[in-house]
């Protein structure tokens, strides 16, 4: 078939940015070719921190989760006396909730107990800030709800197409859907020598140049971020909000990563909860859409796929066309929503469950190696660590013809098993250099991991010094 | 426009920017006057094709059915004390028994320490070790490959090769989706481009099921209608592919051809002669086949056998099986397994051009991975137990009469309407529906078109207030101008069905009287 009855999917990625994942995934599968053809390697196994994802890299799921879901598809487990009373009385409030009694049925907005469960918990978390099932909108994770209130959003060609602003860096999966989706990127950057923080400056600069050749419509702001996992200080939200208003923005916040704050002290703030704090002017007014997740958090859920976005201050004539348009496509699995009510309500303590369903404790210590800086982020699942490359691995680079960072971590896969990001692929300012690693995993895995990346990492500062 | 600020009160004052200086925009309210700041988000502002965008299977009718139910739970005195939903075709939510085998394998998958245990049979506890073995930490919550796990597409390729009478099939063109629809969806994307005379256009049968329309209106794409024959048990003829092709060619650039076999709403089963001559036209035409294949275990009619694209193609040798471009899609939702709450699917892509091959790899890889236990669900339905494997009785037995209650209902609701004047019903061969079409009352049309409804919204509209049955009116579905139909679901149980059947008889017979 010839290429030309196909649409130009992909037109050439911001320049910043390269093709995603790709790369790191072909060495890695052919990494794991020769491996098994008998190739001698110094390790065992290739250790794949990719991922925010908590169950590949060893963490178990939580026994309350998977047991409501087990009894969930098969009944009869409920005369199992192993299975503890509160469970046995989720799944049976959940079934009771599903018509037919049956997980196999469709639940088009999602199952009305589970949004009311989500409106509970969103409101309890926010200070008693009222909210509502019928801006609840739960979807296959939070990649497909963004996807689902960008496709409102978004349309327009030239001077008219819908701009998003976006942090850089960013983790490449946005980026490819605002490409499929026909948006215009509208990068800002987050400032590294600051925690990773978000000037407001910068996203004022973003805007105004961006004005030129696009729409901006909508502010894509992640809090806690990825891959830096800086958590956003309460003002800091407010001087958001407060430019949002200004230029007439829809705040799209995506806070997956809420529950996952490790820093001692730090603490997550909500975008509504501050919202609603601003006073009418600002509470009746900005839209805000804001996004959650099963994927993340103590449950790691990533492959159930469910998540939700609660839309804030839509306008009434639009929202009988968005309900529409959810209706059509959107179908979340059952059992996902199953893990979206106990996310939401999960046991209490005193419930026979409680002890088990304690909290997961993430390992950030990830020390600083020379030749590396590493701004600490209070939450989210990963380490974004700045290389400070020899001048000598710059130029190797060039020779090869390929990227100093994409070469370091190509040589990481090779010698010592271990594949990571590319800080190119989150887009980053010309002449830095970085590497994410998922640190959402066991404490084992994750002291493997550093102790043979210092190994590496060492021996690469000095071959190249 | 007056800089002049005296006018604005203090409490405002801090938000006001020079956009804001217009009176216009200002709103009194209690306490002061608040700045109404203009909507990101208007009905003006919105993506003009999702404002497009209807679905009638959960369309205007569904909700009113939704509202007559919480009604009726605060206590509402009404001529029938449920409401019915015989308008989607959600098998559990009418009451079908899941297989065993397959919830078993998936309870294991969910907690796997049900592997030690004794409540499961040895072959049920195998297959999940298997699934198990092949997610991230041995775990259905870790993300999949994009495309799907790599051992369910490749025994997902093993039954399509079985299947197909030992037809090759390559893992690696097996995509693993959420549900049929998302498949479907994604093939869509990557076809349609271009402007005004050349933005492509794809061939859909009607009646058709809605998710196609909707899809189409949601990308922009030109809808190019082919009519299914009523007359002869709603087949398909290549004659009125190539009308609809010749007209369309004029004002779009027609690159697809979608088929629903067995057909939805429809029913009918394809003949393998049939489906013939749509490849050869596909071949001719220069276009790209999507065959929607989610009821190919759906069939009863004496006669009717499915024949799967896929395999009708290679038999017709190397001139089509090398060249013509294909796509089938199957689901988890449908057949005896009925589990659309799993959210289940794949496709298969034949002679897919390689370039475009690794666009779709990069679309699929945007919404990260299909749920995993969906997928594994679609592992087991591909993988049941065998002969001498200890669950394969009850599997056989649950399997036969799940289907064959079907067609059971099918045969019956056929019969039943066939007795009332003013409906007639074709032989529902295959699917889970009954489209019969309806004479209605010119005074009825009138009234319809007075109240700016379909005429057939209208009649569905009076039988839900008046019996609590929803069905969805065949203007959903596309029809003949000047006919009209309903399209309802085979699905409620026996009992219930013959109950449905006799009020909706006895509807119409009153509803005919009433505006004659």
């Amino acid at each position: 078939m010839s290429q030309n009855r196909f649409q130009n999917l992909y037109p050439p990625m911001p320049s910043i940015f390269m093709a995603p994942t790709e790369i790191m995934y072909d060495a890695k599968h052919l990494f794991l070719f020769s491996h098994t053809q008998g190739v001698k390697k110094p390790y065992k196994e290739v250790i794949d921190i990719c991922w925010g994802d908590a169950h590949s890299g060893g963490t178990k799921p939580l026994t309350f989760v998977r047991q409501v879901i087990a009894v969930c598809i098969y009944p009869e487990l409920l005369q199992e006396t192993t299975i503890a009373p509160d469970v046995k009385e989720r799944a049976r409030r959940l079934l009771r909730e599903c018509p037919g009694g049956s997980v196999g049925k469709y639940c088009v907005c999602g199952i009305p107990f589970v949004q009311d469960g989500v409106c509970e918990f969103i409101s309890k978390r926010d200070g008693g800030v009222p909210s509502y099932p019928e801006d609840i909108f739960i979807c296959s994770g939070s990649q497909n709800a963004l996807m689902f209130v960008l496709k409102l959003l978004v349309h327009g060609k030239g001077l008219a197409q819908t701009g998003v602003l976006t942090p850089i860096p960013c983790y490449p999966t946005f980026v490819m859907g605002l490409t499929e989706l026909g948006a215009a990127m509208v990068p800002y950057y987050l400032c590294e020598d600051d925690g990773w923080c978000l000037h407001v400056e910068e996203l004022r600069r973003a805007l105004a140049t961006s004005r030129s050749h696009c729409n901006p419509r909508i502010l894509y702001v992640i809090n806690p971020g990825n891959p830096t996992g800086h958590v956003q200080s309460r003002e800091s939200i407010e001087e958001v909000i407060r430019f949002a208003a200004e230029e007439e923005l829809f705040i799209f916040a995506d806070e997956v990563y809420q529950d996952m704050m490790y820093a001692e002290g730090s603490q997550f703030v909500s975008y509504k909860k501050v919202l609603f704090e601003m006073g009418p002017q600002y509470s009746n007014t900005v839209e805000l859409a804001s996004f959650h997740s099963v994927s993340k958090g103590i449950m790691g859920e990533c492959g159930l796929r469910c998540g939700y976005v609660e839309l804030v201050n839509l306008d009434p004539s639009v929202k009988q066309s968005v309900t529409s348009a959810f209706n059509t496509e959107r179908n979340t699995a059952v059992i996902g929503q199953i893990a979206l009510n106990i996310m939401v309500d999960p046991p209490k303590p005193g419930d026979p469950s409680y002890p088990t369903f304690s909290q997961v404790s993430l390992h950030e210590t990830v020390e600083a190696l020379p030749g590396t800086s590493f701004q600490a982020g209070s939450g989210g699942i990963y380490a974004y660590l700045r290389l400070d490359l020899p001048q000598k691995a710059l130029l190797q680079a060039k020779e090869e013809g390929t990227d100093p960072d994409l070469m370091y971590c190509s040589r990481l896969l090779e010698e010592e098993g271990v594949c990571l990001v590319v800080g190119k692929e989150h887009g980053q300012q010309e002449g830095t250099y970085h590497i994410r690693i998922c640190i959402g995993t066991t404490s084992t895995r994750l002291k493997e991991v550093l102790r043979r990346l210092k190994s590496f990492h060492l021996r690469f500062l000095n071959e190249f010094s | 426009m007056s800089r002049d600020r005296t006018h604005i009160l203090p409490c405002c004052q801090g938000a006001v920017t020079q956009r804001c200086c217009q009176p216009a925009l200002w709103k009194m309210t209690e306490n002061c006057f608040m700045h109404h700041r203009t909507k990101v988000l208007t009905i003006d502002t919105m993506n003009p094709n999702v404002k497009k965008v209807e679905y009638a299977v959960r369309g205007p009718i569904v909700q009113r059915a939704v509202q007559i139910e919480k009604e009726l739970k605060a206590g509402a005195k009404k001529p029938f004390s449920e409401v019915i939903r015989a308008n989607i075709g959600d098998a559990h939510a009418m009451g079908q028994r899941p297989i065993t085998f397959f919830r078993q394998v998936l309870a294991l998958c969910s907690y796997p320490e049900l592997l030690e245990g004794n409540e499961f049979p040895e072959d049920a506890k195998e297959r999940a070790r298997r699934i198990l073995q092949a997610c991230g930490g041995g775990s259905i919550g870790a993300y999949s490959a994009s495309q799907g796990i790599e051992c369910v597409r490749q025994d997902v390729a093993r039954y399509i090769q079985e299947r197909d009478g030992g037809i090759p099939c390559n893992p690696d063109n097996i995509y693993l989706s959420t549900g049929a629809s998302d498949a479907i969806v994604t093939i869509l994307k990557l076809l349609v481009c271009g402007e005004g005379r050349n933005r492509t256009g794809v061939m859909i049968p009607i009646p058709q099921y809605p998710l196609y329309s909707a899809a189409l209106a949601d990308l922009g794409a030109v809808q190019i209608e082919y009519y299914l024959d009523e007359e002869n048990c709603w087949s398909l003829d290549v004659s009125e592919l190539r009308r609809a092709l010749v007209a369309a060619q004029q004002h779009c650039s027609p690159r697809a051809l979608c088929i629903i076999n067995p057909g939805n709403p429809t029913g009918q089963v394809q003949s393998r002669q049939c489906i013939e001559d749509v490849i050869r036209f596909a071949a001719e035409e220069h276009l790209f086949l999507m065959a929607d294949e989610v009821y190919q275990d759906n069939v009863y009619a004496e006669g009717c056998e499915f024949h799967s694209f896929k395999k009708v193609l290679f038999e017709m040798g190397p001139e089509y099986s090398d060249t013509v471009e294909l796509v089938s899609f199957h689901s988890t939702s449908k057949c005896y397994m009925g589990e659309c709450g799993f959210r289940g699917g794949y496709m298969e892509v034949i002679n897919m051009d390689p370039d475009v091959k690794v666009q779709l790899t990069k679309l699929v890889s945007v919404r990260l991975c299909p749920p995993v236990p969906g997928q594994a669900l679609l592992d087991v339905v591909v993988n049941p137990p065998r002969p001498g494997e200890p669950s394969f009785n009850t599997y056989i037995k649950e399997r036969t009469s799940t289907l064959q209650v079907l067609a059971e209902k099918a045969w019956l609701t056929e019969e039943v309407f066939n007795t009332v004047p003013g409906i007639t019903c074709n032989p529902v061969q295959g699917a889970m529906y009954s489209f019969p079409r309806i004479s209605l009352p010119e005074r009825a049309i009138q009234q319809a078109k007075e109240k700016g409804q379909a005429p057939d919204m209208f009649y569905c509209m009076k039988l839900l207030e008046e019996t609590g049955i929803c069905l969805v009116p065949g203007s959903g579905f596309g029809q003949r101008e000047g006919t009209y139909h309903f399209r309802m679901t085979i699905l409620p149980p026996t009992d219930k069905l013959k109950i449905v059947l006799e009020k909706v008889k006895q509807f119409h017979q009153s509803f005919t009287q009433q505006y004659s």
